[in-house]
């Protein structure tokens, strides 16, 4: 399975393995790892899942739709490597995935 | 003082069928939201986004889920005070206290939460220091757009809220639009309209910039931002408007002494019915083995629970179960000719 890394904002590291076709945010919520709200449950509909995504990673992710990039004008404290961990499908390819978990997320 | 037999906190999908189950059972029952209108989520997320697992219905959007059920509910005339947030929910006697943030009483055997994830609470701006201007230099809402005139106001957002207000504040006061990325997310004519103002001066637009400190004494008077390249800009400004939408608080829920954890609270399956005796939960807000966030769970919830509040609102009484398609009781209630 592949194995996904958390950064929480306490600065604790959680690597997780989660089942290819369940999202980021899924692998967070199903794991406890603080930080993520995901107060719509992955409908794209509140920006509660926001993950600032490692550099090396951004560009090896599925481009943003427009919907995802409307929601994250939302996001508490937005960058360029923002994304929403629920729009975002583990799979093979993934594997070894570094997200960073902002200080909240409202 | 309202006397009710049951009182449902949020007019959601799930809240708005509870009531028309608990008119169908001949209970009185009242509906408390602190939006400013009726069908939660559904109005509020995603009023245009099709939904496709409603039973018998092969697809609708939230406002039309939303319209339905009003619909649904119609023959019973039931009150909704909507823009109140029920804040204290206390025991008294048999009954429950309960009042709003509005300062409205109720008095009820049976509290009925389908509050969804919580309640709507507008998203602020990031720095703390924003919250010593909020409500006097800083809104997230306009209530009186009087006030801005002939000031300077700085609008933050890219949806239609932000737009609206930078066009309509453009007539009187001067405008700054400021957001995070060069797209916009509001209406198409309302995009134009704010770039047709900004060519003629009407409105300063600075994209790519966000938020990065507030200054002043006792009211706003500069606002400091920064560009994506970290380049940042400090501006002079009487107001600072912000525009993120809304978020989900659970709020005052936390603190009625219901057994909570990770924003949801326990319930039994019979009667949906929580830790505290006449308080039931039901819709996203509640967790029990097996819990799914699915709209037609909160239907079904809502209606074992509206059975419930009938042992507590009639002790004295039997409850029976009737089919609404042979009950003349019922269709007396709903209004409707008995054959």
């Amino acid at each position: 399975m592949p194995k996904i890394t958390y950064n929480t904002h306490d600065n604790k590291t959680h690597t997780i393995e989660v089942q290819n076709g369940l999202t980021v945010m899924e692998g967070a919520v199903q794991n406890d790892i603080p930080g993520i709200d995901a107060d719509c449950g992955g409908g794209m509909a509140c920006a509660t899942c926001h993950v600032y995504v490692d550099d090396n990673w951004m560009q090896k992710l599925p481009q943003k739709d427009d919907g995802e990039e409307d929601m994250l004008d939302m996001a508490f404290e937005p960058k360029k490597n923002s994304r929403l961990s629920c729009q975002i499908i583990v799979s093979d390819e993934l594997d070894g995935l570094v997200v960073n978990i902002p200080s909240k997320q409202s | 003082m309202i006397k009710t037999d049951a009182l449902i906190i949020g007019a959601g999908p799930t809240g708005l069928f509870t009531a028309h189950q608990l008119k169908l059972i001949g209970l009185d029952c009242e509906i408390v939201d602190n939006l400013d209108k009726i069908g939660g989520q559904c109005i509020e997320l995603y009023p245009d986004k099709p939904i496709y697992d409603i039973p018998a219905v092969p697809e609708c959007t939230g406002e039309e889920l939303t319209n339905n059920l009003i619909n649904q509910i119609k023959p019973f005339n039931i009150k909704t005070h909507l823009g109140e947030r029920v804040d204290e929910v206390k025991k008294d006697g048999e009954n429950w206290f309960v009042k709003t943030n509005l300062g409205k009483i109720f008095l009820t055997p049976n509290v009925i939460i389908a509050g969804g994830v919580g309640s709507f609470e507008p998203r602020k701006f990031p720095p703390k220091e924003c919250e010593k201007f909020e409500n006097k230099s800083i809104f997230y809402s306009v209530k009186d757009k009087t006030i801005f005139e002939g000031k300077t106001v700085s609008i933050f957002g890219g949806g239609d809220s932000a737009l609206d207000w930078a066009v309509e504040l453009s007539k009187n006061s001067k405008v700054n639009l400021i957001h995070r990325r060069d797209d916009f997310r509001g209406a198409q004519a309302t995009v134009d309209k704010v770039h047709e103002l900004a060519k003629l001066g009407k409105i300063n637009l600075y994209t790519k910039y966000q938020l990065t400190n507030v200054n002043g004494e006792d009211s706003l008077e500069s606002i400091e931002i920064k560009h994506d390249s970290k380049e940042t800009k400090t501006i002079k400004t009487d107001f600072a408007l912000g525009f993120f939408g809304l978020i989900m608080q659970l709020g005052p829920i936390a603190d009625w002494g219901l057994n909570i954890d990770k924003k949801t609270v326990a319930v039994d399956t019979e009667k949906f019915e929580t830790n505290q005796k006449g308080i039931y939960a039901v819709g996203d807000i509640c967790s029990y083995p097996g819990k799914l966030k699915l709209i037609l769970s909160g239907f079904h919830e809502g209606a074992l629970a509206a059975r419930a509040c009938f042992k507590l609102a009639r002790p004295n009484e039997k409850y029976r179960f009737e089919f609404t398609t042979s009950s003349k009781t019922i269709k007396d209630r709903l209004g409707v000719k008995s054959d």
